[in-house]
């Protein structure tokens, strides 16, 4: 097994499960400990990406611009990325984020739609940085698939392309047949980011490097969208056990989880029920908190409403889907009790 | 009863599904060209089997016919820039279905009088078409600070100039929505989703509102008369629900946004029913060529 490159991301991932709330401290703060600790990728958005500050997400507390500008002046050894998801974001956001200074973006879309991304990654390499493919919802689509998307984005410059498990709902050897294909089929990195909703956000990720994985993800604390990711310093510990010296320093994360990160989680990220029926029914991790704000609204069951988006195949960008569920189960239910 | 010729331009899925609404309806319109660049593409050859003249030499055979007034540019953006150009020279009306936005932004059922004198007018985006009126509906009975709209779409419906070019379908859509649905800002937000069978296009709109009170009831109503307006001539076009009125966390603080909820199923004249995303541009396009084709008939009566 060869020694991955660690990309942080609870400075994106991680704004999902907080409202996209985070301030300018917070992320100097967190910054500055994953750069002392040695992790060589840290990315800072907006959950939904560059931009993703909207309505249907919700919007940033904070400017993002003023939080990557913050993490790119904190940085001193750690790349600064951001995501991009085309539609939610344009190439106006992408190039103000390469003027802050961001050196990676890793472009994100559904993983049956990477021809809509062709004039991004053209854009990135032609200013110079380092641009990686987002395929999201891998879990629905078979490796063929995926490797035929993934060759797309390799043709338009990637110097990566991820495998991502965005409902968390993958087994291990989901992961190892769909890593082990792209490695196959690919001459760039192949990388794996992980949802905990099974449980399985650590397993999943060594099951990646078994097969061939060249980076993962992970934010510390798992501090990430519904059940969210692989905790940064748990993936570092494992691999320390597993003799994979990645020169991360393991106490230096260990404190940052526990003094800065811990402290402003709203709520402990757990698999309850809400998480474990999303990852079920492969539902889009971020998903969880409208979820809720749905359920409550109309006095629902958010269970009920993860099936049925399941059942919808909704994807990443979906939100308002949540609503029309909602609405319908409601509707459906008073039609019952009426009949009752 | 006289009848002002018009000609398509483009014989892609477009122009092609353009051709079948004309011949359903074609009121005071006689399609009476078809033309495209390569001659053995399945538009022209429909065309001919329906009696249509084809041509494949471009634009110049319609340039050429003297009679054709109303021109349906089905082309691409780059194309129709230097099409507008040789349309005007000629004295001919461009109804540009391309993202190219030569002329105004035309949504027939907010705007379809104000450019009547135009030579030149552009039909947005299918998202531009399906949740510009929808904005309308709300910002003609209160301010509306920020619309957004999540236009969801098959991906079997998105052609490959959409996809080559998501930034300017997003920057397209979201100006409509200032410019003709009279939003103060806006954000145009497209998904493409592969799920089978195709998912029907749906549309959400969130319209912020700054006003502490407002009357529900009537911006209900503006928006189902609206919604009956756009049937008319997009006859798949529905409200999904009842529109809501949901509290958010905004820039500009807690505020009620006024969340919609539409479908659009397509005819199926050409394409599929779910694309009504195609649907309601072609649809919309020969609405306006209807309107101009009346105009001129009209004007032609006056000077007789």
């Amino acid at each position: 097994m060869k020694i991955p490159r660690l990309t942080d991301t609870t400075l994106r991932d991680g704004s999902h499960a907080i409202s996209y709330s985070y301030t300018s401290d917070q992320v100097k703060d967190i910054v500055h400990g994953l750069d002392k600790a040695g992790v060589p990728v840290i990315e800072v958005s907006h959950g939904a990406g560059l931009n993703g500050s909207t309505i249907q997400q919700g919007f940033s507390k904070t400017p993002e611009s003023e939080l990557i500008k913050v993490a790119v002046e904190t940085a001193k050894q750690a790349k600064i990325a951001s995501l991009f998801v085309p539609g939610i974001g344009t190439s106006e956001e992408l190039r103000d984020a390469i003027e802050i200074g961001i050196k990676m973006v890793r472009i994100a879309v559904h993983c049956t739609e990477a021809d809509v991304t062709e004039q991004y990654f053209h854009l990135a390499k032609e200013l110079g940085i380092e641009a990686v493919g987002f395929l999201m919802m891998s879990h629905t689509q078979p490796k063929e698939v995926l490797v035929e998307q993934a060759k797309l984005m390799e043709s338009y410059g990637a110097d990566c392309v991820y495998v991502v498990d965005s409902a968390g709902a993958l087994v291990p050897d989901g992961v190892r047949e769909r890593v082990s294909a792209l490695k196959d089929a690919l001459t760039i990195d192949v990388g794996m980011h992980a949802h905990n909703n099974l449980g399985l956000a650590i397993g999943n990720t060594i099951a990646a490097l078994e097969a061939g994985a060249d980076q993962v993800d992970g934010t510390v604390r798992g501090l990430g969208a519904g059940a969210g990711n692989a905790p940064t310093e748990v993936i570092v510990a494992a691999l320390n056990k597993m003799d994979i010296d990645t020169g991360i320093s393991l106490s230096v994360l260990m404190d940052l989880a526990e003094e800065v990160v811990a402290p402003i989680i709203p709520s402990p990220i757990v698999i309850d029920r809400d998480n474990l029926s999303s990852g079920y029914a492969g539902v889009y991790n971020s998903f969880l908190l409208h979820v809720r704000h749905a359920a409550e609204k109309f006095d629902l069951n958010p269970t009920e409403i993860m099936e049925e988006l399941g059942k919808r195949q909704a994807i990443a960008g979906q939100e308002d889907w949540i609503i029309d569920v909602a609405i319908e189960l409601a509707e459906k239910k008073k039609g019952l009790q009426s009949i009752k | 009863m006289s009848k002002v010729k018009v000609g398509i331009l483009g014989s892609g899925n477009i122009g092609t599904d353009l051709m079948y609404k004309i011949l359903k309806n074609d009121g005071p319109m006689e399609l009476s060209l078809m033309a495209g660049i390569d001659p053995n593409s399945e538009g022209l050859m429909r065309a001919r089997e329906m009696g249509i003249e084809a041509s494949h030499e471009g634009i110049n055979d319609i340039l050429a016919d003297s009679d054709i007034k109303i021109v349906f540019d089905a082309t691409s953006a780059k194309a129709h820039i230097q099409a507008a150009e040789k349309l005007r020279a000629e004295n001919k009306m461009a109804i540009d279905l391309t993202p190219a936005a030569v002329g105004p932004y035309l949504v027939p059922p907010v705007n379809l009088n104000d450019h009547i004198e135009s030579k030149n007018i552009n039909m947005v985006s299918c998202a531009g078409q399906a949740t510009t009126p929808l904005v309308h509906a709300v910002s003609r009975e209160v301010p509306v600070q920020y619309a957004e709209t999540i236009a969801t779409v098959a991906s079997r419906a998105i052609g490959t100039g959409t996809r080559k070019n998501v930034d300017e379908f997003t920057r397209t859509t979201a100006n409509s929505l200032v410019k003709v649905g009279g939003s103060i800002s806006a954000r145009a937000v497209p998904v493409f989703n592969p799920a089978e069978p195709p998912i029907t296009m749906v549309n959400t709109i969130y319209t912020v509102i700054k006003e502490k009170d407002f009357d529900v009831d009537a911006v209900k109503k503006s928006i189902k008369d609206m919604v009956k307006n756009v049937s008319e001539y997009v006859p798949g076009y529905r409200l999904k629900a009842e529109p809501i009125i949901d509290y958010r966390e905004t820039p500009w603080g807690r505020l009620p946004v006024v969340v919609i909820m539409n479908e659009v199923e397509g005819e199926g004249d050409f394409f599929p029913k779910y694309a009504g995303n195609l649907d309601i541009m072609t649809a919309s396009a020969r609405k306006v060529g209807e309107l101009y084709a009346s105009h001129i008939l009209q004007k032609e009566e006056v000077q007789q």
